[in-house]
Order: C-alpha cells, then sequence, then structure tokens
C-alpha cells in the first residue's frame, strides 16, 4: 500500500513537470502578449514592466526561474491582477471551486446511488425504463442548457434562489450551482449503478447469499452494492476532471468567484503565470483526485490489493 | 406415505421462457427424500437437475422461470406456496445448499469468516462474537487449516479445494436437515474430489442430515447415494437403489450412460455411447457386440521416433517490487525428457496447474521456452525461423479444451476449416479447396451443409468435431489434444473420443493427449505420463501405469478416482 | 428498444437538419431590422434572435456544424485510438508498456484546458478543434481497444490460428479486428455526444465555432443571455442539442446491451 503510495506520488512528479512545461512555451508560442489590450505604453514603461515581470529575459532562463519558484511554492505574481500573486488568487478561488464541486459530487453520488438502486430492482420493468430515461436526458443535456433553464424557473419567475453571485457561499447561492453541476454525474451514477448492480445479481455468489436465507434488500445492499460500486469508483476519476471543467461553465453563469474564472480570463489576457499556477493546481487536484479513488477501490475490492 | 419422509418432490414442472420460446426444464418430476438417506440426482448439462435443485430453496428467478405445476413438500409444508419471509427461514437453516463453483460462489469483497459468520447470525440469533467463534471452529470441522487465520482471508487468497471447504462450512452451519449439493466436487482437481466427497460423507453421518447430490457423473455417486435419481431432457427416466442402477438399469438412457464413461478396468473398442442404446425418437436400440470387444493395445515401441523431447523447460517471471523486476519463477515445465513415436498415442495426466497445458503448448512453440529441445521427425522446431515454423505448422497441430472459445465467432465454419487451406495450399483452386472443406466436415459426421453458419449455432460437441475438421484440413502426421473432451457432456465425450481413434486408424495420426482424467487417458493412450509440479514423475504403458504404479504421486491419483462401485445400502 | 428508439430519433433529425434548410428561403446571416427577437410564427418558425436573424434557418445549420464536428473528431479519435491500442495490445511486453506509460501521462494533463489554450491562441479554426478535441479523446478509446485486445490474444481461436501457421497481420486483421468492432462502434457512438458536448461547451465560453458560422452551442450561448427576452432562442438550440445527444446516447447504449461482451453466451 505504501510503496504504491510513493510509487505514484513519485510518477506524478514528471507529470507535473509535463504539464507545467508543455502549458509555459505553449503560452510563449501564442502570438500576444500580457500587455498588448491595454493603451500603446511608452517604450520606457514597457521596459520597466518588462523588467518588473521578468520578460526582458531569454526564455529559456524565464522558464528556469519559473520552474524554481514553483518548486518553492512560489507561482509568481499575476499580470493581469495587479496587486496580487497567483498564490493569492488561488487561495480566493479554490476554495470556491472545492466546495461547489464536492458538494456537487456528495449530491450525485447519493441520487445517483439511489435512482440506480431503483432502476435495478425494478429491472425492465417500467419505473427502470422511467429512471433511465430520466437518465439519459440527464447525461443528454449540457449544464449550460440546464442552467439557464433552472435560473428562469426557481429565480426569475418563482423567485426562490438568488440568480447568481456567491454571498461568502451562503446556501441560497450554492444550491442551483450545485444542483446543476451535479446533474449529468447523478445521471452517469445511477446508469454505472444500475448496470453493475444487475451483473452483480447475476454472479453466483448472490445465489449463495440468498440460499443463505437472506432477505432480498440484504442480498442487494449488503453483498451485491459493494462489488457493484466497483465501476462507480472508478468513475470518481474523471468524475472529478468533469467537475473541474464544469464548475467553469457554471461559474460563469452564476458568477461564482471561482478558480474557473481566473483560467478563461487568464487565458484570454495572456495573463501567463496565472494560468500556469491554474493548470498546475488542476494538474495537482486531480492527481490526487486519482490516487483517492485507487485506495478506494483497493479498500473495497481485496482482490486488487494485492497486485 | 412414509413417516421419516422429509422432502417430496410431486409432479413438478418448471418452464422457462426464452427468446426462442418457451423451454420446459423440468417435466412433470417426483420423487422424495428421507430423513438421512442420499439421493443422486443424475444427468447431462440441461437436463434440469440444476433447476429442480434451485426450485426447492424457492430460489428460480420468475420471471422468466415460471413453475406450472406441482408440489414441494417439506415435513408437511408445500414450499411453493410458502410466504417468501417464512421460506428465508428454512434457506441456510433448514435446507441449505452446495453450489458448483466455489471460485465464484463465495463474495470476493467479503471476508469468509463473516460470511460464514452471517448465517449464524442471521439463523441462531448468536452474538458477532459467539457466531465468529463458532465459524473458526467450523471451519476447523471441514479440515480448514489453521481456521483462525484463514477465517480472516478472502475468497480469492484460498485454493479451490478450501473455498469449497469454506461453502461446506456455511452450508452446514445451522445443521441442516437437508444438504443440496449442485455438482459440489466437479470443478475440483480429483485428489481434491476425493477429500471434499470423504468430508461430506463424514458430515452426512455426523449430523444425521439427508442429501440431495446432484452431478452428470454416475462414478461420483456410486459410493454415496442410496438412491439414484436419472434425468434425461427435463424428465426421470429411472429411480433406483444405487447397487440396481450398476448391475441392472432399465432405461436406455441410463444404460448408456453407465457405458459412455470409460472404466479403468476393462477398455472396450469403441465406448458405447447413449445413441448406441436408443435412437432420436427415444427407442430402445441393442447395441452390437463388436464395439465391445476388449480393446487390445498394438506394440508400437519398434515404430520410429517422431517427437522427441529433451530436458524441456518453461518458467513464467513473477514481477514484482518496486520497479517491477523479476522476483522468482514459476516453474510450469521443469526439466521434461520423453518421445512420441510415430502412429502412438502419448497420455499426458496430471492435476490442474502441473504443467501439462504448458508442456503441450511449448512443444508447439505456442510458447517460448527457457530451455531445452524438441525435434519434430528429426527438425529442431525451436531453431526455425519463423517462415519455417509457419511451414512446420501444417504437420503439428493441436485441439484445445474449450469449444466455445476456440473457433473465431466472426467466421463461418467453412471459413474456419478454409483457413489452414488458404495457407498451405495456395496453389489448389477454391473449388477445390471448398471440395476439402465438405469432405472433411463429413469426415467428422457433420452436414456441408452448414458450412456457412457461424459457430454459435452449434453446440459444445459440434463445435469441438470443427476444430477437429479444422486440425485435420492440411494433413497433419501430430495432433495435440489438449483437454479436448473435458468441456463435453460424457456421452458426447465419448462420441469425440470414438472419432478421435477412428481418425487415427484411418490417417495413422500420433497424438499426444492431454487430460487431467486418467480414465479418458486410459482409454485413449498407449503410454501414460503421469505430470506432478512441471515434471514427469512416471511414464510407462498405460496398462502398467494403472495396473502397477511406482510413483507415490501416481499411486494416489489412481486411489482418487471415484470407483464407481456402489456401497453397501442400508 | 433503446436501439429502434435511438436509430429512428437520429434519423428524423438528420433528416430535418439536412434538409429542413430547403423549407426557408431565409439567410442565416441576413438582419431583418424591424423583426428583431420575434416570437415563432408563421414567417420565423422559431421566432427570430436580438439581431433579427431567422432562429429556424440558423439552427438547422448550426446542426449540420454540431453533427460534423462530432462525426470527424470521433473519426479521429476512433482512428488514433484503435491503431493505438491494437497495436499496444497485440504487441505486449515492452511497447506495451510504454505505449500505456505515455497514455497514462496524457491522461493526467488537464487535456480540455490545454484544448481551451490552443484555441485561446491559435484562434478558433474549426480543423484545429476537431483535431484537439479528437487527439483528447482517442485516449479513452486507445484504453479499451488494448483491453480487449489482450483479453482476445489469449482466446483460443487466436492461438488456433497461430497453430495452423497463420501471420501476425493476418491475424491481427482477420481475427481481432473483426471482434473489435463491437466494441469499437460501441464506444464511437458514445464518443459522439461527448464531443458535440465538448464543442458546444467550447462554443459556450466563446471559443468554438465563429461568426458567421455557428452550431447548437453557439446558438444556446447566445440564447442563454438573452431568454428573458427572448426564450425561444434558448429553447429550440437546446432541444435540438438535447435530442441528439439523447439520441446518440440511446443507440450507444442499445449497441453495448446488444454486443456487450459479457452479455453474450447468454
Amino acid at each position: 500500500m505504501i510503496q504504491m503510495l510513493v510509487k505514484r506520488l513519485l510518477w506524478g512528479i514528471p507529470v507535473l513537470w509535463l504539464i507545467l512545461t508543455l502549458t509555459f512555451f505553449l503560452l510563449r508560442a501564442a502570438p500576444g502578449g500580457p500587455f498588448d489590450q491595454e493603451r500603446e505604453l511608452s517604450a520606457e514603461v514597457e521596459q520597466l514592466i518588462a523588467q518588473k515581470y521578468q520578460l526582458d529575459q531569454p526564455l529559456m532562463t524565464q522558464y528556469g526561474n519559473y520552474l524554481k519558484s514553483a518548486v518553492q511554492g512560489d507561482l509568481g505574481p499575476s499580470f493581469q491582477y495587479a496587486d496580487y500573486s497567483v498564490n493569492q488568487l488561488i487561495a480566493l478561488g479554490l476554495p470556491v471551486s472545492l466546495k461547489i464541486g464536492f458538494y456537487a459530487l456528495l449530491l450525485a453520488l447519493f441520487f445517483g446511488v439511489l435512482l440506480g438502486g431503483f432502476a435495478a430492482t425494478y429491472a425492465n420493468r417500467w419505473p427502470d425504463l422511467v429512471a433511465m430515461i430520466v437518465a439519459v436526458i440527464g447525461i443528454s443535456t449540457p449544464n449550460f442548457v440546464i442552467a439557464p433553464l433552472l435560473i428562469l424557473g426557481f429565480s426569475v419567475h418563482m423567485q426562490w434562489l438568488p440568480v447568481g453571485g456567491w454571498s461568502g457561499g451562503q446556501w441560497p447561492y450554492l444550491v442551483l450551482p450545485v444542483v446543476t453541476l451535479s446533474f449529468p454525474f447523478v445521471a452517469a451514477i445511477a446508469r454505472l449503478v444500475r448496470s453493475g448492480l444487475l451483473e452483480v445479481l447475476s454472479q453466483p455468489f448472490i445465489q449463495t447469499a440468498r440460499a443463505k436465507g437472506l432477505s432480498t434488500y440484504q442480498v442487494l445492499f449488503k453483498h451485491a452494492l459493494r462489488p457493484a460500486m466497483l465501476p462507480v469508483v472508478s468513475y470518481l476519476g474523471p468524475a472529478a476532471v468533469g467537475l473541474m471543467t464544469g464548475s467553469v461553465v457554471i461559474e460563469q453563469i452564476f458568477g461564482i468567484p471561482g478558480m474557473g474564472r481566473y483560467f478563461v480570463q487568464g487565458a484570454l489576457n495572456r495573463d501567463y503565470t496565472l494560468v500556469l499556477g491554474v493548470v498546475l493546481v488542476i494538474g495537482i487536484m486531480m492527481m490526487l483526485f486519482n490516487l483517492l479513488v485507487d485506495m478506494l477501490y483497493r479498500w473495497l475490492d481485496p482482490r486488487v490489493a494485492k497486485t | 406415505m412414509n413417516n421419516n419422509q422429509l422432502l417430496s418432490i410431486e409432479h413438478l414442472s418448471i418452464e422457462f421462457n426464452t427468446h426462442e420460446g418457451v423451454v420446459r426444464a423440468v417435466d412433470d418430476l417426483s420423487f422424495a427424500i428421507k430423513a438421512g438417506q442420499t439421493i443422486g440426482l443424475v444427468g447431462e448439462s440441461g437436463s434440469g437437475k440444476s433447476v429442480t435443485a434451485l426450485s426447492v430453496l424457492g430460489l428460480i428467478p420468475q420471471p422468466p422461470g415460471n413453475i406450472t405445476s406441482g408440489a414441494i413438500n417439506y415435513l408437511g409444508d408445500d414450499l411453493l406456496k410458502m410466504p417468501e419471509k417464512q421460506l428465508r427461514q428454512i434457506r441456510g437453516n433448514d435446507i441449505s445448499m452446495v453450489f458448483q463453483e466455489p471460485m465464484t460462489s463465495l463474495n470476493p469483497v467479503f471476508r469468509v469468516g463473516y460470511q460464514i459468520s452471517e448465517v449464524l447470525r442471521l439463523h441462531k440469533n448468536l452474538s458477532k462474537k459467539q457466531a465468529w467463534q463458532k465459524t473458526v471452529e467450523l471451519m476447523d470441522w471441514v479440515g480448514i487449516p489453521e481456521p483462525h487465520r484463514r477465517a480472516r482471508s478472502y475468497p480469492h487468497e484460498l485454493s479451490g479445494g478450501q473455498k469449497q471447504r469454506v461453502m461446506i462450512a456455511m452450508a452446514i452451519a445451522c445443521e441442516p436437515k437437508l444438504l443440496i449439493c449442485d455438482e459440489p466436487t466437479t470443478a475440483l482437481d480429483v485428489t481434491i474430489q476425493q477429500q471434499v466427497l470423504e468430508l461430506l460423507q463424514q458430515l452426512q453421518k455426523d449430523l444425521s442430515m439427508s442429501m440431495l447430490f446432484i452431478t452428470h457423473d454416475l462414478g461420483v455417486i456410486a459410493d454415496l447415494a442410496d438412491e439414484v435419481v436419472v434425468m434425461y431432457r427435463s424428465k426421470k427416466v429411472e429411480q433406483a437403489i444405487t447397487a440396481k442402477i450398476f448391475t441392472e438399469a432399465h432405461h436406455p438412457y441410463s444404460k448408456g450412460l453407465l457405458a459412455c464413461r470409460p472404466k479403468l478396468h476393462d477398455n472396450p473398442q469403441r465406448l458405447l455411447t447413449v445413441s448406441d442404446f436408443m435412437n432420436a425418437a427415444g427407442e430402445e436400440l441393442t447395441p452390437t457386440l463388436a464395439q465391445q470387444q476388449p480393446q487390445i493395445k498394438a506394440d508400437k515401441n519398434h515404430h520410429e521416433v517422431l517427437l522427441r523431447v529433451n530436458e524441456l523447460k518453461t518458467h513464467f517471471p513473477i514481477k514484482g517490487g518496486f520497479f517491477g523486476r523479476v522476483q522468482s519463477h514459476v516453474k510450469a515445465v521443469d526439466g521434461v525428457s520423453f518421445t512420441v513415436k510415430k502412429g502412438e498415442t502419448l497420455g499426458l495426466v496430471g492435476e490442474s496447474g502441473c504443467g501439462k497445458t504448458t508442456l503441450g503448448r511449448t512443444l508447439l512453440k505456442l510458447q517460448r521456452a527457457t530451455s531445452g529441445s524438441v525435434h519434430y521427425d528429426g527438425i529442431d522446431v525451436f531453431a526455425q525461423s519463423p517462415k519455417d515454423m509457419r511451414r512446420l505448422r501444417s504437420r503439428m497441430q493441436i485441439i484445445f479444451q474449450d469449444p466455445f472459445a476456440s473457433l473465431n465467432p466472426r467466421m463461418t465454419i467453412g471459413q474456419a476449416i478454409m483457413e489452414p487451406l488458404n495457407i498451405h495450399r495456395p496453389e489448389d483452386s477454391k473449388v477445390l479447396r471448398w471440395e476439402r472443406v465438405a469432405e472433411l466436415i463429413k469426415q467428422v459426421d457433420l452436414n456441408p451443409d452448414q458450412l456457412n453458419r457461424f459457430p454459435h449455432e452449434f453446440s459444445g460437441g459440434q463445435r469441438q468435431r470443427i476444430s477437429i475438421a479444422r486440425a485435420l484440413a492440411v494433413d497433419p502426421e501430430f495432433i495435440v489434444c489438449d483437454e479436448s473432451v473435458s468441456a463435453l457432456d460424457v456421452s458426447v465425450q465419448a462420441q469425440v473420443l470414438n472419432l478421435l481413434l477412428d481418425l487415427q486408424a484411418q490417417r495413422d495420426l500420433t497424438y499426444i493427449f492431454i487430460s487431467h482424467d486418467l480414465s479418458v487417458v486410459n482409454f485413449i493412450a498407449d503410454r501414460v505420463g503421469v505430470m506432478n509440479q512441471g515434471k514427469i514423475v512416471e511414464l510407462n504403458t498405460a496398462e502398467e501405469i494403472y495396473r502397477n504404479p511406482q510413483n507415490p504421486y501416481t499411486q494416489k491419483l489412481l486411489d482418487a478416482i471415484p470407483k464407481g462401485v456402489p456401497r453397501a445400502t442400508k | 428498444m433503446k436501439l429502434k428508439l435511438g436509430l429512428s430519433l437520429l434519423l428524423m433529425l438528420l433528416v430535418v437538419v439536412l434538409f429542413g434548410p430547403w423549407l426557408t428561403g431565409f439567410n442565416p446571416e441576413t438582419i431583418h431590422w424591424d423583426d428583431m427577437a420575434a416570437a415563432p410564427d408563421g414567417i420565423y418558425w422559431f421566432g427570430t434572435d436580438v439581431m433579427g436573424r431567422d432562429l429556424y434557418i440558423r439552427t438547422l445549420l448550426g446542426g449540420q456544424v454540431s453533427l460534423m464536428v462530432g462525426l470527424l473528431a470521433t473519426l479521429v479519435s476512433v482512428l488514433i485510438g484503435v491503431t493505438y491500442g491494437m497495436i499496444a495490445g497485440f504487441f505486449g511486453g515492452r511497447v506495451d508498456a510504454i505505449m500505456m506509460r505515455t497514455v497514462d501521462v496524457l491522461y493526467a494533463l488537464p487535456f480540455l484546458f490545454l484544448v481551451i489554450l490552443l484555441l485561446v491562441f491559435f484562434g478558433q479554426n474549426m480543423w484545429l478543434l476537431f483535431a484537439a478535441i479528437g487527439c483528447y479523446l482517442w485516449l479513452d478509446m486507445a484504453r479499451i481497444v488494448r483491453g480487449q485486445t489482450l483479453v482476445l490474444k489469449e482466446q483460443a481461436f487466436v492461438e488456433s490460428a497461430y497453430a495452423i501457421g497463420q501471420k501476425d497481420a493476418y491475424i491481427l486483421l482477420k481475427h481481432i479486428l473483426p471482434n473489435l468492432i463491437g466494441v469499437v462502434v460501441v464506444y464511437a457512438t458514445l464518443t459522439i455526444p461527448q464531443v458535440i458536448m465538448i464543442e458546444s461547451f467550447l462554443s459556450f465560453l466563446g471559443l468554438g465555432i465563429q461568426e458567421p458560422m455557428t452550431s447548437w452551442g453557439a446558438l444556446v450561448n447566445e440564447g442563454a443571455s438573452y431568454m428573458e427576452m427572448a426564450p425561444w432562442s434558448l429553447l429550440f438550440p437546446a432541444l435540438f442539442l438535447s435530442l441528439t445527444l439523447v439520441g446518440f446516447n440511446l443507440v450507444g447504449d442499445g449497441l453495448r446491451d446488444r454486443w456487450d461482451p459479457s452479455m453474450k453466451n447468454q
């Protein structure tokens, strides 16, 4: 177990380096610079700015310097938000994105398992059909379609919930973004749980469990659910990525000050350090999350733990 | 009718709705089990015997299953009419069951001890601690070493035999009145099979329970059952005291079933099959005497050597550790030498994992050897270039075990048999090649009209015939049969064995016949090699091996074969 | 049943999207100054957007673009994924180890973010879009195909082909590839809606298809910003987009139920 952990973390270092390098040179190869859009600056001022952000130095030196400070945890100053360092901006945005993502994941797991279990219990009868049609629609409706519809319904018409904003993350401001974000994941998890359960229920060991005299619910929730959750657990890795990219849209629609906003704006404004910082944080989060998922999988399935 | 009657099945009929329509799995079946009695339920796959067992516990999934009529009386109550809640108190408590596949019958994500103690807590109201203690006792009772430690194991950490012991411990945990065993030893090696059978017998005596023992192998229940019920095509065709079935079976199907299984002591020239005793319409036939002539194995010692194997080793690396380095080796084949003469059949027997299959594959260079050599007709097989090897392959062929996996599901059987011809006889015209394919399919007793069908449209036995036709397509002299009849029902097995013998006589073929089944090997082989842990521990003529085994392992294997001799009835 | 439902849905959508534009005389770019944000009626079947452009023709033409992106990018991902996965699985050993490690690394990249960067920096070129999405999605396909190839390679019928003296290339093409087709078709069908979704997601961020061309994602984006004024400008493209995705998902699911190896032999 520990060996696996160390191995995976060590493996992460070259991956993160690759991500940073790729992004760094991609950014620099692109036409346009961070200060192009603003008013024509005098050569002198431009010189000063370039000096401040080390833009006057050779590219490889900049790359080396950036890596050096990044290793020490300093992601440099933002180009766009003059008074902020990238670390500060991430410290502001990351908790917001994490909060939405975390709640959305919980919601998705809860309702996904419920819906999937329900569908499997009534497999191939009409409740199953209804549940699965709901699930397919859930998967097939982009969240930027759902979000405006929800806003139209709950905020504009009924006026129960705010149209957008954050307000320090009070719950009325959380409801719509979290629900919207979790929607496709509820559907995906429900489908996985259903097919997982159906497959497990056809296994001989389920017959053994029934022959013991266990009730249908004991068989379903004790013996079948745990092995059936395995595909769901594997799915959580990609789901985490989806939650992160999905929140870019959600943050934009609901006007939430999360990390996604930095990313898109940063990219449009050529805010090199900010984009690099966000990419790095996302890379680390994805890696940690996949590691977590792997550990969970091993805990759930003793057969994997040995290999 | 009887006071000590425990369970009686009366006029039971069960149907299944399938894509092909309604299939009747059990048809008007009746029999009874008395307290302390063992009933053997015998039949081939699909004869309805497992469905019967499941229906006793109310485990038939409905739909697609449908119990159309009948009753199952257990101590005065009809189990079929019993509400689910009451039935659950009987399952695992009064009546319990041991299934065929120990590999998949235990839940892979729970410790085995937990799975046993679950029954105890469910039916006996024991505390967690008490249940665990009882579990350890049970595991000790069924002969699992170090039960304290083993109770904490997961199923995949136990061997097949141990898993089946765990299943048995689970089944007897509540001291049931009836234990249903559904082919409990079919997936196990002979020596393990013998141990498990002995265990079951002992347990039955200790607990004075009744047993319903389901099997396709009459030999297995001979010394276990008091009475035998024979099922054929969903119907009971015969019921008799065990001793009587073996000596004076009435129904032609029972006779066929008894005759088609090779016996160690008398080897007929050909095995009689069910179709020798009755025709497709179910009318009784009398088998001709000629077939029952004892087999005379010609001395083939003076024949020239076709295959010479010298110090062959095939080792598989086990990788592990931090950088996935090779840590040790599995010595699947570990220094094997032997020769095979032209026209003879060399049998290789051994239990699973002894290296016999790897040996067969290595001989044909389907698996890279670690060291040693194989000479075929004087040609060094391992030294051949890929191109020469491909040409050589037309002379040496293999027939695999699983008839379902050995044909490409996306090729018609015609294409499958044609493929080797396309490779090795490209100069022949297409018409000629097709004629050859049609001829081959006739030789294995199939109809040339079926050539453009796909494999899934055929039964297991038919597919194995197709595989044989494919192997024969390029006129090989030498064929490795790797457990080629193991996946087949006994009567089909007999037919395929007969076919292999006929082909050998017609074409002067040389076989290496790999099997775990000593009786089958004895029937077909001239000489037999016994394999254990990658080595051939004994190699001699079949007769000598069976009559006068030298090696203790050979002795052990022979002792483990069910004798097929009924015990004295109670 | 899923399959039939999905197929008929897709067929209907395809007919509408391909031939529907013939039914109207409107030009997608013509601005009708007097009919800005007009509600659907006999003239403007789907209404007009805030700039006064006919939404019917725009939705259908946007659909053509969305479908094309979906199909082409999927084709890219299938071609790369199948070749890559089949080679890795078939040759195994070191080749497999190196190839799959590469995939692992690529997996760890926040790929969608890189696609966004690419599009931001190199302009919103449609071909770049296909390539970027296709290159992002082939990883899944490669993994699935490799896994399946590994299973097939161990099957007795492949060994049997070796045993009769068949060549590697022939075995790969005649024995392995045909048995992969089921899986590939299933996953390709499920990839198409993914691509359409990604494209519309990018268009929503303003990075996908650019004016004067349009796609469902871009239309939904526009519609969402004016949904209080002209809800139909959100409704129609969103409906088409969702129905298409439902259709592909249904077909994919249906095919999987029918072809999934675990459902076979039953």
